[in-house]
């Protein structure tokens, strides 16, 4: 049975490591005059796929945001490994190890993908291993081999995504963020790219993925919170989740179940 | 003189005219590009070239020298400007960016009346640059002037080719200038960039200030001005944001003046600014991204 | 407070300025008279500057064009016939034969400028952002140019001269009690609320239904309007003057003025003109130079330009709304105040 929210830190929720490597307290953010996320408590352990639902205008976008560090929360704190992470400047937090695949893709449309991979490793001096790592990008998504002297911004959706996703994996992360990968996406390059991102967790990969497709979503994850207006509504594992299909809703829509 | 040699003597004039306000140009684009700032204060930085190369010479200092070192300083000068007035500023809106630099404008070409008087000093060119190529019977004159204004400019240019697209970080200042917010993302050290940014954009104003100095013969305090809002008509020609469309602006812009005062008639040569800005007007209306079709437009 | 009590309130507010002002000379010396006469044109000119860009976000480096305009149509209209025969013998003799009052020749000026104005402005209020700044620049340029060019009706780049001295504090600060009366009103009416809307956020204005261009351009009209009166002020209080007068430095002076005292309030833009006036004055007095002790400083001219400039970065950098802010000391307030100190003393 998924458990509703805790209301105090620390509670245990499905099944819960000792030490995880991202880890969110009590995190406010606002935009503007609203408070975007209000409060938010979540872990993410290492070699864990945790997926982070809910929907549009509930916060996920701004927790990513805040957590790759483009926006300055207000209170909360942020630690990655132990380290504390919340206030320091993005490029910094890439260098300690979080890529954000963002919302949109983001790829540098006049660039292209080699100039776009090589960006990926930005904050790397390892060149050897930065060497290895696009090869093996690029086994990974032969199109962009294909591809690797064109301009970004003539790929498709699928391969802008694939782009995004393979510079994000450049810089070799501890964390991978994904914001909504397969936003705007025709169903079979989603699966794809989901097929993608399950040959990843194989590898070993720890991911927080943002995503509107619960069912993908919850397929791939092995934990998962609902966020509603800026808080936890619902947490627990996967697979708890899933088989409740009501609770979920809910916790989305706000209706006591 | 026959037309032809009119014309080739015309092309020489506004190629050479053409280089200054490219460079300038490009400069301006460039901060444009990755900041979203008009820096008024650009021109300024033909002044801090122009009398660095000045002084070093009466201090007597090789030409060849204090050329480089008047680039070099000039180059430091945007630097300086960026860390001091516009970083305290950065993400501000528009207006005040642009505030600002009129305020830091107003403040070197004063610093430079201070120094050297309002008065122009005569820029000294070392003996071998006062001659020129006399061709097709003197009808066609290519001064040592004009070859240093061509030669250095493409080696300028060359440098920033390659330096935009064989390095890293020229690379990160060409992702930058397209998302700046997807540079963060990938770690890029952001201020690393616009810091070369201004020192790259500033050392060529600092060029262009030589070379017109070179041209002119005087340095004066004011003498960045002009030119600056010329290079600035010429980047929204070109493309603003764009080094490309700078360049291109650039050399356009330089073309249209020579032509102007060449072929029109003379009554209308006075007007050449006026005809100037009012085809800065137009075109912010009607071209805002310039002759050149981008692949990503400047919002305007 | 009563309709009555109010209009009373504002009544004394302009009568006490204006009555000074016709006083003063008796008052005072030459000098202050001199110094106070330039402040109420700046500061019309610089409520006029702001009008524009305080309330719909465009902020106009063209508007020392207008005042150039005004300058140099009133002074025309204005000269004595001896001297256009002297100065502008070339002059078409239908304008020739024109010789206007003060007040005539500032109000055709005036009325030149809101025409200029519509048709420099139709165009260029589409634009946005800093495009707008750069292309009103343009337009300041292009006014130089044609000035300088036009011998027949401006001496060119010679000095304009012969323009009867005809403005006196009382005209001056008439002229600027009116323009902040219009103007107050203006801002603090309901369409007033809808300017400011559109400086605030252009797309949600409009997704309101407030147009923006109409909006804008009424704003870039109504201050050019200004700017052309106060040209003419401008142009009778100094006599002679040249299309130099009226380029950068006059523009950057009125900028900061602005800038330095608040773009966002009328009280901001006087107190702005006060203060850097003031502060000019001091610093080019110590711009000869001076002792502290035994330490002697040499003269530096063009130095109190140049903290002048440093301030303005300052202000930039740390209170970018100016001294005043968003606060606008409103006779309302003032009265207000009044009232309320008045009921203390009483209990």
């Amino acid at each position: 049975m998924p458990e509703r929210a805790p209301d105090a830190p620390g509670a245990v929720v499905g099944k819960l490591p000792a030490e995880p490597l991202l880890e969110v307290s009590d995190l406010r953010v606002n935009y503007g005059a609203v408070a975007a996320v209000r409060g938010v408590y979540l872990s993410v352990a290492a070699g864990e796929v945790v997926a982070l639902l809910g929907a549009n205008g509930a916060g996920k976008s701004t927790l990513l945001r805040t957590v790759s560090g483009l926006t300055r929360p207000r209170a909360g704190r942020i630690l990655l490994d132990g380290h504390a992470i919340h206030r320091l400047p993005p490029a910094r937090i890439v260098r300690l190890g979080v890529a954000h695949c963002p919302e949109g893709r983001r790829v540098f449309g006049t660039l292209t993908v080699a100039e776009n991979l090589r960006l990926g490793a930005a904050a790397r001096a390892d060149r050897a291993g930065v060497a290895a790592d696009r090869d093996r990008i690029y086994a990974m998504f032969p199109v962009l081999g294909e591809r690797m002297t064109q301009p970004a911004g003539t790929l498709s959706g699928g391969e802008q995504q694939m782009l995004a996703l393979g510079r994000a994996l450049m810089a070799r992360p501890r964390v991978l963020l994904l914001d909504e990968p397969s936003l705007g996406l025709a169903p079979l390059l989603v699966r794809q790219i989901f097929r993608t991102l399950a040959e990843l967790k194989a590898d070993g990969v720890t991911m927080l993925l943002v995503e509107q497709n619960i069912n993908l979503a919850l397929d791939l994850a092995d934990r998962a919170y609902v966020l509603r207006t800026g808080e936890v509504s619902l947490a627990g594992s996967a697979a708890d989740l899933k088989a409740d299909y009501e609770a979920v809703a809910a916790a989305y829509l706000g209706a006591r179940p | 003189m026959s037309l032809e040699l009119y014309i080739t003597q015309q092309i020489i004039n506004a190629i050479s005219l053409g280089s200054l306000y490219a460079l300038v140009a490009i400069g301006l684009s460039m901060i444009f590009g990755i900041l979203r700032m008009t820096n008024f204060a650009h021109g300024d930085m033909m002044m801090v070239g122009g009398y660095t190369t000045l002084v070093l010479q009466t201090l007597g200092l090789d030409f060849g020298w204090a050329v480089i070192v008047g680039i070099a300083l000039g180059g430091l000068a945007g630097v300086i400007v960026e860390r001091v007035a516009y970083r305290p500023v950065r993400g501000a809106p528009e207006v005040t960016l642009l505030l600002t630099s009129l305020a830091v404008t107003y403040i070197l070409e004063n610093l430079g009346i201070l120094i050297f008087t309002s008065s122009g000093r005569n820029f000294p060119l070392p003996d071998w640059m006062n001659s020129a190529f006399q061709l097709f019977d003197g009808q066609i004159t290519f001064t040592q002037i004009n070859l240093l204004t061509v030669g250095l400019t493409a080696v300028a240019l060359g440098t920033l080719g390659w330096f935009v697209t064989r390095t890293d970080l020229g690379l990160g200042m060409r992702a930058a200038a397209e998302d700046m917010g997807a540079a963060h993302l990938v770690g890029l050290d952001v201020n690393r960039l616009i810091v070369a940014a201004f020192a790259i954009a500033s050392a060529f104003a600092g060029l262009a200030g030589i070379l017109w100095a070179a041209q002119a013969g005087v340095v004066e305090p004011t003498m960045g001005f002009t030119p600056l809002l010329k290079a600035f008509v010429g980047a929204i020609i070109g493309g603003f944001g764009s080094i490309a469309g700078a360049l291109l602006g650039g050399y356009l812009l330089g073309a249209l003046e020579v032509f102007i005062v060449a072929f029109l008639p003379s009554e209308v040569s006075p007007y050449r600014d006026a005809i100037v800005f009012t085809l800065l007007i137009a075109f912010l209306l009607f071209r805002p991204n310039g002759v050149l079709k981008r692949v990503q437009e400047v919002k305007l | 407070m009563s309709r009555k009590q109010s209009f009373l309130i504002v009544a004394a507010g302009l009568a006490l300025p204006a009555l000074f002002s016709i006083w003063a000379p008796a008052l005072m010396n030459d000098y202050f008279v001199r110094v106070l006469t330039v402040m109420c044109i700046n500061a019309l000119l610089v409520i006029s500057l702001g009008l524009a860009n305080g309330f719909t976000g465009v902020f106009s480096l063209g508007h020392v064009g207008f005042v150039a305009v005004g300058a140099y149509v009133s002074g025309v209209l204005s000269l004595t016939d001896a001297n256009k025969a002297n100065y502008l013998p070339d002059l078409p003799a239908w304008i020739a034969a024109i010789h206007l009052e003060f007040l005539p020749s500032t109000l055709v000026a005036g009325v030149v400028c809101v025409v200029l104005a519509f048709l420099v402005g139709a165009p260029l209020m589409r634009l946005s952002g800093h495009f707008v700044s750069v292309a009103t620049l343009g337009f300041l340029i292009i006014v130089n140019v044609v000035l300088v060019n036009s011998d027949t009706y401006t001496r060119g780049a010679r000095t304009f001269t012969g323009v009867p001295l005809q403005t006196t504090l009382p005209w001056a600060m008439g002229w600027l009690l009116l323009g902040l009366v219009v103007l107050a009103r203006i801002i603090y009416s309901p369409k007033g609320r809808a300017w400011r809307a559109v400086r605030e956020d252009t797309i949600a204005a409009q997704a309101v239904g407030i147009a923006v261009l109409p909006t804008r351009l009424s704003a870039f009209v109504i201050g050019s309007f200004f700017a052309g009166v106060g040209g003419s002020l401008y142009g009778h209080y100094i006599g002679s003057f040249s299309p130099a007068s009226f380029y950068f430095a006059y523009t950057f002076s009125l900028i900061s003025m602005l800038v330095i005292g608040g773009m966002r309030s009328l009280t901001g833009a006087v107190v702005g003109v006060v203060v850097v006036s003031l502060l000019s004055e001091l610093l080019r007095n110590l711009e000869r130079g001076f002792d502290i002790g035994i330490v002697s400083v040499p003269p530096l001219y063009g130095s109190s330009q140049i903290v002048l400039g440093v301030i303005f970065i300052l202000i930039m950098i740390f209170r970018p709304s100016g001294v005043m802010g968003d606060l606008e000391l409103s006779l309302g307030r003032i009265a207000a105040l009044i009232h309320r100190g008045g009921k203390e003393t009483k209990t």
